[in-house]
């Protein structure tokens, strides 16, 4: 009985969208985000900025292929922060929906979840999030920032600024461990002594470092402890802290880092999680000075920028998407590597001629791929990783980043771990 | 007690639990795609997976509705069953991961060479089975034999199987138990040499869900109609007066209570395969509260109510997430708050309401009596 009602439903649903279909060709696009649930508060915002992308081009007249033109047609779902949920809305879209192409997946788990899902039945998915590498499937182009296109460059810049002593700390899941664990080989192989390598290790029985650094779970609040080792750890000079902490959690660690008297001047925190969005929720005074590392800030002062983020704005001032909140809005790296996604598919289908999903793979791992984005210049490579700039930068009281430092043309890498290994063994 | 069940009872079970069985599967297989009496792939890969929460909502309803204990942990139950079988899942990848390695892919990620030594035997199927209800089932008798042996009842107990699950949440979570922390498992690839990602295989999970479903509920609903069913429902509208009958209502409660972390775990075995993906979420305290609104607006004390309120939730919960993404959370909370105030008995005491509501424009005709199994409105109050 229920199998009808569905049945139903769908047909009303499919008769409705047939109509509005009939003004022109249309492409179905899905966008996969939690829009309830905890991750909600991050990824509505990437659902409003690829709602933006979608109308920036039809406005322009849609994607064209051959001599014809395809208006994109949204499929929203919502993954309710709800991993099974991930895989069945990822499977509907694929099965139901036919959709040409997927945005969407914000944490890790997330993008596990559907990963089986666009394999079986051949999708494809974009991934906008800076996440911990150590994957590649066909099916899958990461936009996001790789770890050598955020933790490395970082540990660079620090590694230039003289700092000869590293403090892991970080949130216990596969993307602090995975990033911890590249950090304390990369930095062993830059010279840093095993005992100014902060936080800890783990052995396994046969002594070798399965993990490194300082982990607290989700939602812990107290750094009291924690911090008190750093500041004894960063006693002697030339110090600093690597901080993946996710979340809320970042509130009472920077509290304390500042209760404690750290300052960004002798021990300052490099953080990979904290980008303009999350900024706007946090206490900034007391994250005035402290470093960041992606891939776009708001504050890069290109032409390019500049007239995405009027764009933005004047969009957000006339849409009419349901639930899209237009004040005080942030624009940051993983919104904005969305954006780029959007196009470089956009690039890819227009030059392979056809939505087909084996073709448009083909044409991206071409190389042939790129978008000039807000952030600089973007190119596809044949590893699904995109080439990219990264830019490093202090807080400020606004929540926006000074620059500080660019790196031009970073290469994602997503396996690091491997060929650091080779180079350590080299070494001894 | 329940009057015996009537002929027309006894055929709407099993008409329904042919349709479950066989209609639906031979309506996936036989029909062509497309025309109007086929259900998809999808379709019953989503049905079987609201089936697996049916039969948790049962678990809790034996719980909370036959014997006034409302454990906000049911969900701990079932995602053990779920990880456990979720093992074995996860060795028969075999070397077809990310690293083409022959030990899980999160533990070649966290640098391990070999397989850690209690993961070996879940290589083994029959094992891997037994330990989806062993474990659970001496989890929930330890706690189980704790809280009822300390007499902690109503709220408190409550409260104490939040704070369990939650605790299981957060130490699964840890990448140091070497259960794939966060992630958890995913990418699962065959199950007894059969090929997940096969319409075949899916359809077999759901049938053997839909099998399964129908036992536990004919199970569950032969024993409340027994003496033992007798003494649990009494436990649950006067415990104390069980006490003084003589009766060791402690152990009956933690019979029950065992046997539903079965239940639980059972659902959880066949939840996994189906989704595709087990992880610490599933422990949240959220889910097993999820769990709870699914027997409310179903009907609590009834068997048939949480099954249905089961289904109807996800199946909405499938629809607005699709029709009206980010919505669900609002209209599943005034969907709650509806039910609670206008429909204390759920959808199944939907019927009777209506029924009554008719006699009362009518006035000649006497109002049926309510059934007496229905548990008292009070009874969270008492001590």
């Amino acid at each position: 009985m229920k199998s009808k009602l569905c049945k139903w439903l769908g047909a009303c649903a499919t008769l409705l969208l047939a109509f509005n279909a009939m003004a022109a060709d249309t492409i179905k696009v899905g966008i996969l985000h939690s829009l309830s649930g905890t991750m909600a508060i991050s990824e509505t915002s990437l659902r409003d900025m690829l709602l933006f992308a979608f109308d920036e081009i039809n406005a322009a007249g849609g994607i064209k292929v051959g001599d014809k033109s395809y208006m994109i047609e949204p499929v929203i779902v919502d993954g309710a922060s709800n991993w099974p949920l991930f895989a069945e809305k990822a499977k509907q879209l694929l099965e139901e929906d036919k959709v040409a192409v997927v945005f969407g997946c914000w944490t890790s788990v997330s993008r596990k979840s559907v990963l089986p899902v666009f394999e079986k039945d051949n999708g494809m998915l974009f991934y906008p999030v800076q996440y911990e590498g150590e994957e590649l499937s066909r099916n899958i182009f990461y936009t996001a920032e790789a770890v050598n296109q955020q933790a490395t460059p970082a540990v660079d810049y620090l590694l230039a600024q003289g700092k000869k002593k590293f403090y892991l700390i970080g949130t216990d899941y596969v993307y602090p461990q995975t990033t911890n664990l590249i950090l304390y080989k990369y930095l062993l192989l830059h010279g840093i002594k095993l005992e100014d390598i902060g936080g800890g290790l783990r052995k396994d029985d046969s002594g070798k470092v399965i993990s490194a650094g300082k982990y607290t779970p989700f939602g812990h609040t107290d750094y009291q402890q924690i911090v008190a080792e750093i500041k004894q750890f960063a006693a002697g000079g030339d110090a600093c802290v690597v901080n993946t902490i996710n979340g809320d959690s970042n509130v009472p660690f920077f509290k304390e880092v500042a209760a404690a008297g750290l300052t960004p001047a002798d021990c300052p925190v490099v953080s990979f999680s904290l980008a303009e969005d999350e900024l706007r929720a946090l206490p900034t005074k007391d994250l005035v000075g402290e470093l960041g590392c992606w891939t776009y800030f708001m504050s890069i002062k290109s032409k390019d920028n500049k007239a995405f983020l009027k764009r933005w704005d004047g969009w957000l001032k006339t849409e009419d998407h349901p639930g899209v909140v237009k004040e005080k809005r942030a624009v940051d790296s993983p919104m904005v590597l969305s954006y780029d996604g959007v196009y470089l598919w956009k690039e890819a289908v227009e030059k392979a001629g056809s939505f087909d999903v084996d073709k448009v793979r083909e044409t991206l791992e071409s190389g042939s791929i790129s978008f000039e984005g807000p952030g600089g210049k973007n190119t596809m490579q044949k590893n699904h990783h995109t080439t990219k700039n990264v830019y490093i930068g202090d807080t400020r009281a606004d929540g926006q980043f000074k620059i500080l430092k660019t790196f031009m043309g970073v290469q994602g890498e997503p396996f690091l771990l491997k060929d650091l290994d080779e180079k350590l063994s080299a070494m001894k | 007690m329940r009057p015996a069940e009537s002929k027309t009872e006894k055929w709407g079970l099993l008409t329904v639990a042919l349709i479950m069985v066989v209609l639906l599967p031979s309506l996936n297989a036989f029909t062509p795609a497309g025309t109007f009496l086929h259900v998809s792939n999808f379709s019953i890969n989503l049905y079987g997976k609201y089936l697996c929460y049916a039969i948790l909502a049962i678990s809790v309803d034996l719980l909370w509705g036959y014997t006034g204990m409302l454990s906000l942990g049911q969900a701990l139950f079932f995602t053990l069953g779920g990880y456990m079988m979720g093992m074995y899942l996860m060795r028969m990848i075999g070397n077809l991961g990310q690293y083409h390695q022959p030990i899980p892919d999160f533990l070649v990620f966290l640098g391990w060479g070999t397989l850690p030594t209690f993961w070996k035997p879940f290589s083994s199927f029959p094992f891997a089975i037994l330990m989806a209800f062993l474990l659970p089932g001496v989890v929930a008798a330890i706690f189980g034999f704790l809280a009822f042996h300390s007499r902690i009842r109503g709220v408190y107990f409550s409260i104490l199987t939040q704070a369990l699950t939650y605790a299981a949440c957060l130490l699964f979570f840890r990448n140091s138990l070497l259960l794939g922390g966060n992630n958890g498992f995913t990418d699962f690839k065959f199950i007894l040499g059969y090929d997940l990602r096969s319409p075949g295989t899916q359809r077999g999970l759901y049938i053997a869900t839909a099998l399964a479903l129908v036992l536990v509920y004919l199970g569950c609903r032969w024993l409340s109609r027994t003496k033992f069913g007798l003494v649990q429902q009494a436990i649950r509208d006067s415990e104390n007066r069980v006490l003084f009958s003589g009766y060791a209502a402690g152990y009956y409660k933690l019979f029950v209570f065992v046997l539903c972390a079965f239940i639980a775990a059972l659902g959880g075995i066949l939840y996994v395969p189906q989704v595709g993906i087990i992880n610490p979420g599933e422990m949240g305290t959220e889910k097993s509260l999820e769990a709870v609104v699914w027997v409310a607006v179903g009907g609590r004390g009834t068997l048939i109510g949480p099954v249905l309120g089961a289904i109807f939730i996800n199946a909405l919960k499938s629809w607005t997430t699709r029709a009206y993404p980010d919505m669900w959370l609002l209209i599943l909370g005034t969907l709650f708050i509806l039910v609670t105030v206008f429909m204390p008995k759920g959808i199944v005491g939907l019927p009777g309401q209506l029924r009554s509501l008719h006699g009362r424009f009518r006035p000649k005709s006497a109002p049926a009596p309510a059934a007496s199994t229905e548990p008292k409105p009070e009874m969270a109050k008492t001590k």
